[in-house]
């Protein structure tokens, strides 16, 4: 373990012991004028801890109240109404689950409740099924893997967390007829994310952990050099041209609004600690604290995939290596790959896709079932959740999970090259042929 | 909830410097109030259910505020807050309510006889009458930290207090989740439904947390008065009624409340109340009273004159347009109600709408007659 991480484990055990003490004193103080108030007698009779009168004055009194409410409110009782819902958390979720995992704590005193509060807050769209829990810390995914299990079975087409293994393969050099023809492809792109490991999530971080990524990662991203050399752009302090700037580059992002994400606490101390970063050249850019404590993207204008993805996998593996000589790391583990907030981001966490122009194609009725088999999704050119302007499409992969970077990029190389040849053959006038389904991952 | 007790332990790895707020572009009473010292003394408590400070704060290092309205910018998750984390919270509500001392009483006043007047408020310029309250449930944590178990239970106590109503109070409760479309709509046309919360000073502080699960709205039968279930606080009460007659609005009011808390007593249930914040609510600024009486009145005239605003300053009234809080007014018409909500009575503050108001509708009548208001000035109250 890091030199620095195991400061900060003794620091840890120092200050739950000052806690402790200061918590009893605190509490035997003020728990007792609220006892000596009027209705003490029935508050306490309610509690059903007849005991209660007895120990407060001890440093135990939190955990006693806790306990209390523990058999005041049964699980049962505080398990939500998902009647309406239509989210993987909520398909996921039984009574029984519930009552399980209900009062555990991962090792930073994260709870189930806090996973799944923006699933129980946002029902969701009768046909779009949203994820609807997140992880507050990477050991969210194993304290909470009853829940976490299915959910990541259901949103990953099958993948088993308990039986199967995630591959990792940055090397791009495996890539094959990565250029795109520039007639039909305006730009590419491949973003994925990373964790800074010891340090928790977006829906859980306090200010201090929060500004402690970002210092980790401004100074890896400083060591940068060559065409990765570049800049940090604070949110809290960038002046009104820089803004402007990163409005016309398309690469500024801005305080989440879709309740999804809000009610999942990832706003909280806006805009504190969150910033961009990119190169000079304009081609690697990396959001700090938005919805993962880093998300990574490599773009250009035009058809080279190959050129996105090896800049990608280069840039990646630096900032791996600046961290890792300063004692961090990226969360990763074989069972899940990366892990990020959002379940629908493990594995490579890697979408990788263009802005392609398919005027004929995209009028073809058969233009979504290639799209289904090629393993390949639209989206409008604005990001997820915009429809399509005239005949441009964002292609993009479908899955994160189960297949490595090298697979998922070659896919949608080979996918991309398919529908251009698709496109093709529709303006000559000969006719296409629904491509056999791409295979699911090996069992 | 939001955070609470243990999460706090896992904070207490970093110094109270590194976990010390931005409050460089804030204006709101939390941000003039918190230094790193006063953070660092209170960061390691927590109330008995597990509120903490970062919790009580969380909504006003969200919300930096307004440039010229200040808001309050923290909350209190149940009835401990206010002891716990007194250091923070006696200098706000010093701020927010008129100069109020760490040692000063309350009084509580809810008996109608001691109004004088107000039932006859012009009702050629004074369209409707209203009076609000909140009431909290002692032993429950507040709606910024409550669980869905707890929630409940204030929803269920709720329903079978407000059910035992009798006479010109009898109603009915509509949970906002069971609700049927007509039922919605004819909730709309009268003015009663509450939506979920879409203020970010709400949001950010949790209470809208598993909308719409035990929240509803109860009403009587004739629509005079009506009590908001688990939005802002655990109560929101209302009376309220077309025309100037503010006497029998607040007559109501007082005798439905005092109903409701006997019902509530009968249970084994109070409020939560003391002598010196009065009664407890969620935001600072609802304590003592936690009352808004007010009327929507026609003052064309008035509201143009460049001495309104001075008006309504020394009358200890507060004007807002007819959609509530943060809305413009309308054709002339404005909300006006009392600004102040501790350090007087209930009776003492219908009294200023009541005489206010009458003072108001006096001016703006000599205006429209073409004359002055210069000899109609009041003192500041």
């Amino acid at each position: 373990m890091a030199a620095k991480q195991r400061q900060q484990l003794s620091n840890s055990n120092f200050w739950t012991e000052n806690l402790r003490l200061t918590v009893g004193v605190t509490m035997a103080s003020s728990f007792g004028r609220l006892m000596s108030g009027r209705g003490a007698a029935a508050l306490l009779a309610g509690l059903g801890a007849g005991t209660m009168a007895t120990g407060f004055l001890g440093s135990e009194n939190g955990s006693l109240v806790a306990e209390a409410k523990k058999k005041l409110y049964p699980p049962s009782s505080d398990f939500p109404d998902l009647r309406k819902h239509n989210n993987c958390m909520a398909s996921a979720l039984s009574p029984a689950i519930y009552a399980k995992l209900r009062d555990k704590l991962t090792p930073n005193n994260w709870t189930l409740d806090q996973c799944i509060q923006t699933g129980v807050d946002n029902p969701g769209h009768p046909f779009i099924k949203t994820v609807g829990c997140v992880a507050g810390d990477e050991e969210s995914y194993e304290v909470f893997a009853e829940l976490f299990d299915p959910v990541i079975k259901d949103r990953h087409n099958g993948y088993d967390p308990r039986t199967m293994t995630h591959p990792t393969d940055l090397d791009a050099s495996k890539i094959t007829n990565g250029m795109f023809d520039e007639k039909y492809v305006l730009s590419s792109r491949v973003r994925t994310g990373r964790s800074i490991r010891g340090l928790s999530l977006p829906p859980a971080c306090s200010r201090a952990e929060r500004r402690e990524v970002e210092r980790v990662v401004v100074t890896a991203l400083a060591g940068l050099k060559g065409d990765l050399a570049g800049r940090y752009y604070g949110l809290g302090d960038m002046t009104e041209k820089e803004q402007q700037q990163l409005i016309d580059d398309h690469f500024l992002f801005d305080k989440p609004v879709s309740p999804l994400l809000t009610c999942a606490f990832m706003a909280r101390d806006w805009p504190d600690a969150r910033g961009i970063w990119h190169n000079n050249e304009k081609t690697f850019l990396i959001w700090v604290n938005e919805e993962d404590h880093t998300r990574v993207i490599s773009m250009e204008k035009g058809g080279n995939m190959q050129r996105v993805f090896e800049r990608f996998c280069r840039g990646l593996k630096q900032v791996e290596q600046l961290i890792q000589e300063r004692g961090w790391e990226f969360m990763w583990n074989e069972r899940l790959g990366y892990i990020l907030t959002c379940p629908s981001n493990l594995g490579t966490g890697l979408r990788a896709g263009v802005h392609v122009r398919l005027p004929h194609l995209s009028q073809d009725a058969r233009f979504s079932k290639i799209l289904d088999n090629l393993r390949l999704q639209k989206r409008g050119t604005g990001g997820v959740d915009t429809a399509a302007v005239g005949d441009t499409f964002d292609i993009s992969n479908n899955d994160r999970l189960g297949k490595s970077e090298v697979e998922l990029v070659q896919l949608l190389v080979d996918g991309v090259n398919f529908l251009i040849e698709c496109e093709k053959k529709l303006e000559k006038g000969q006719d296409i042929a629904v491509p056999d389904p791409v295979a699911q991952f090996k069992k | 909830m939001p955070f609470g007790n243990s999460h706090n332990q896992v904070k207490m790895r970093f110094s109270s410097d590194e976990e010390f707020p931005d409050l460089l572009a804030h204006n709101n009473h939390m941000a003039k109030v918190l230094t790193p010292d006063m953070y660092a003394r209170l960061r390691n408590k927590e109330t008995s259910s597990g509120f903490t400070l970062d919790d009580v704060i969380q909504t006003g290092v969200d919300n930096p505020g307004h440039p010229f309205i200040m808001t309050v910018g923290c909350v209190a998750g149940d009835e401990e807050t206010y002891e716990v984390f007194k250091d923070l919270l006696d200098p706000v509500i010093e701020d927010r309510h008129g100069g109020y001392k760490p040692t000063d009483k309350h009084k509580t006043d809810l008996n109608p006889e001691n109004l004088q007047g107000g039932d006859d408020l012009d009702s050629n310029y004074v369209l409707s009458s209203r009076v609000r309250t909140g009431r909290s449930i002692r032993g429950f944590c507040l709606p910024p930290h409550c669980s869905r178990g707890e929630r409940r239970a204030i929803e269920q106590l709720s329903i079978q207090a407000l059910d035992s109503l009798e006479g010109d109070l009898k109603g009915k409760y509509y949970a906002l989740k069971n609700m049927t479309e007509e039922e919605q709509q004819q909730l709309i046309d009268d003015h009663f439904l509450f939506d979920k919360p879409v203020s970010p000073l709400l949001l950010a502080s949790g209470m809208a947390r598993d909308w719409p699960d035990g929240r509803g709205i109860w009403h009587n039968d004739n629509k005079t008065f009506l009590v908001w279930v688990n939005e802002e606080d655990h109560l929101r009460v209302i009376s309220m009624q077309k025309g100037g007659n503010m006497r029998e609005v607040f007559t109501r009011f007082c005798t439905g409340l005092t109903k409701i808390e006997e019902l509530f007593k009968e249970r084994g249930h109070e409020f939560m109340w003391n002598e010196h914040l009065g009664y407890v609510l969620t935001c600072p600024s609802n304590l003592g009273t936690g009352l808004r009486a007010g009327v929507h009145v026609k003052l064309p005239n008035l509201s143009k004159h460049e001495k309104f605003g001075e008006v309504l300053k020394r009358l200890r009234l507060q004007k807002r347009g007819t959609g509530g809080v943060d809305t413009a007014a309308v054709g002339g018409v404005f909300d006006i109600s009392n600004a102040d909500r501790l350090g007087f009575s209930e009776v003492e503050l219908v009294q200023m709408v009541v005489d206010g108001v009458n003072l108001l509708v006096s001016m703006e009548k000599c205006l429209e007659a073409g004359e002055g208001i210069d000899d109609l000035m009041p003192e500041q109250k």
